[in-house]
């Protein structure tokens, strides 16, 4: 039997010892062994409901099948309902070749159906609940700030840490579900005020607001799994967290994490807690780390050249990774009216899909008009993983570009800013 | 010529085997899906973007790395290559281990039974001794033996 160096409860010892079945015993052991090796003290109770970051059936995670098996007929399930990443096809609207589609329905994703009932016998929200942004009104899994999480999609963790002021370490695939079966995490790390200080800070001397996937990669790269307290931001983004305040974060954020590994930033004067608690979230000796225009230039010109033939014409363009907000997705649509018209074009040159949470795709459905006005831009809106889908090996070959940071870090799509991605897809310029 | 390091017994255990030296971070998801797809008896390094690790046999080596990096989907596939007995053996690091490998090896040891012998914070100069072939022991108290020719 396991014992764990934390502290523990009278009823979690119990759990532990196997007083409440077997495979709550299983779920109370990792949970307890994880929190170990990272020196946590004890467990604490989960404010909130988890997010998941595995939501496709590949057949080579066997094994944690029949785990979710394990749990499913001891009748485990987690207290609050979850959300889950988004799903790895969506034929309807990004259609594929015929093997294309045989590699992702017989090989790749083969257990998606059974892997999603899976889901649903241990607690997912309902069949709208797959996005990486779970956090968007439209999806309600909102934590407060003070919550404490174990959520595991990197881009969720970061802005849940950083925008709403809650509290989740990054946490592996599957130990978040374990967390969630128990309704407990270990506290350390992100759980504890001493480990959201910042040990770097950044100084924002760029002329203009940069590219938000730009400097959160630069920052990213630069402090990888550290803190850093950002100084200069709020000169362009103000010092509320309105909307445009929250998309630019959402999206620097997730590519700090895929470019590094960061959990937690703060910006001077707009984030929850910089704004309470100010420069004292700033360690003593902190690094310090620069960001001017010539540093966001030198960061782009750095990502390596992915593709065989670096003129090819792009087969397809993805924007939405993470996935847009409805603000942003309202963005898009004007913006790409807007630059088809000037470019004398109707509809888009490359095929150019739009993601976005299935209840957030619903809602902006729901606006006839707008919805209309997308169908005429020739551009898709779907709530499909960019990522799952490029690691089908035939359409990770191709010629794909996008927006996003994260996405040029996993695959082998190729990164434009937003002004670049606009000017290709509507003037066929590549 | 034998150097000795100590670090921190994660999954303690006693095993010997060939060494695999990454000397950047090493991406699980990468590294190991297409061979686990393929149903291969031996998983074999795919990741293009790690030169020291690509194309060299995991399963039952002694992984020597100083972390894991990239999906967090990472632990699972860790946990379905110990669960399938294609893991590596041991599990080496040479900075403190990383969420992803730590939940992999506590997911494939409470779930699936299987202990993926696992070290960490054996310091940079561990990770310049080891290299790719060289045998290296693992004991349970955490001391490793590098034996270098």
């Amino acid at each position: 039997m396991y014992s764990p160096t934390m502290r523990l409860t009278d009823e979690e010892r119990i759990t532990l010892e196997g007083g409440r079945g077997d495979a709550l015993r299983k779920a109370m052991e990792s949970v307890a062994r994880f929190g170990d090796v990272f020196g946590a003290d004890r467990l604490v109770d989960l404010d909130h409901g988890v997010h998941l970051v595995t939501s496709f059936g590949i057949p080579l995670l066997g094994p944690v099948f029949d785990m979710m098996d394990e749990l499913i007929a001891a009748g485990l399930r987690t207290p609050e309902p979850f959300t889950v990443d988004p799903r790895p096809c969506d034929f309807a609207n990004v259609p594929v070749g015929p093997i294309e589609k045989l590699i992702f329905t017989k090989v790749m994703y083969a257990k998606q159906k059974d892997y999603e009932a899976q889901l649903r016998e241990v607690g997912l929200k309902d069949g709208k609940a797959f996005t990486c942004a779970c956090y968007f009104d439209e999806v309600g899994n909102v934590p407060k700030r003070g919550d404490t999480l174990a959520w595991a999609e990197s881009s969720a963790v970061v802005y849940a840490n950083s925008v709403l002021g809650a509290r989740s370490n990054r946490n592996s695939g599957v130990l978040e579900l374990m967390c969630g079966i128990v309704g407990k995490a270990p506290r350390f790390g992100f759980l504890t005020d001493e480990g959201r200080e910042a040990t770097w800070t950044v100084e924002l001397r760029t002329t203009a607001l940069p590219e938000a996937q730009l400097l959160g990669s630069a920052i990213g790269m630069k402090v990888v799994e550290d803190v850093p307290y950002i100084r200069g931001l709020d000169r362009y983004l103000g010092t509320e967290l309105d909307d445009r305040a929250k998309d630019y974060l959402k999206d620097m954020g997730a590519a700090s994490a895929s470019n590094g590994a960061v959990g937690l930033y703060h910006v001077d004067g707009l984030t929850p807690e910089a704004k309470d608690l100010g420069e004292s979230l700033v360690r003593a000796g902190a690094k310090v780390y620069v960001i001017d225009d010539a540093e966001i230039g030198r960061v782009k010109a750095g990502y390596p050249m992915m593709w065989k033939d670096a003129d090819a014409r792009p087969s397809r363009c993805f924007i939405g990774c993470p996935h847009l907000s409805r603000a942003q997705l309202y963005g898009w649509l004007d913006r790409l009216e807007a630059s088809l018209k000037a470019s004398g074009r109707k509809r888009v040159a490359v095929p150019t899909v739009l993601t976005t949470a299935p209840d957030v795709a619903e809602a902006f459905r729901s606006d006839a008009r707008a919805a209309a006005r997308l169908e005429a831009t020739g551009a898709a809106l779907s709530s499909i993983c960019p990522l799952m889908y490029m690691n089908n090996p035939l359409c990770g070959k191709k010629p794909v570009i996008t927006n996003s940071n994260k996405l040029r870090t996993y695959t082998k799509a190729r990164y434009y800013t937003d002004a670049d991605i606009l000017a290709i897809v509507t003037g066929g310029r590549s | 010529m034998r150097k000795t390091f100590k670090g921190r017994p994660v999954v303690p255990g006693a095993v010997r085997g060939e060494a695999v030296v990454s000397r950047q971070g090493f991406n699980i998801l990468a590294s190991m899906q297409r061979d686990l797809m393929g149903k291969k008896a031996e998983v074999r390094c795919s990741d293009q973007n790690n030169p020291d690790a690509f194309g060299r046999a995991l399963s039952g080596r002694v992984l020597c790395l100083p972390r894991t990096i990239g999906s967090t989907t990472g632990g699972m596939v860790l946990q379905a290559a110990a669960a399938l007995g294609k893991a590596p053996a041991a599990l080496l690091f040479s900075e403190p281990i990383d969420s992803l490998a730590a939940g992999g090896v506590i997911l494939a040891k409470v779930w699936n039974g299987r202990d993926i012998v696992t070290v960490d914070g054996l310091g940079d100069e561990f990770l310049a001794a080891a290299s790719n072939g060289c045998a290296v022991s693992v004991s349970p108290d955490g001391e490793v033996t590098v034996e270098t020719a």
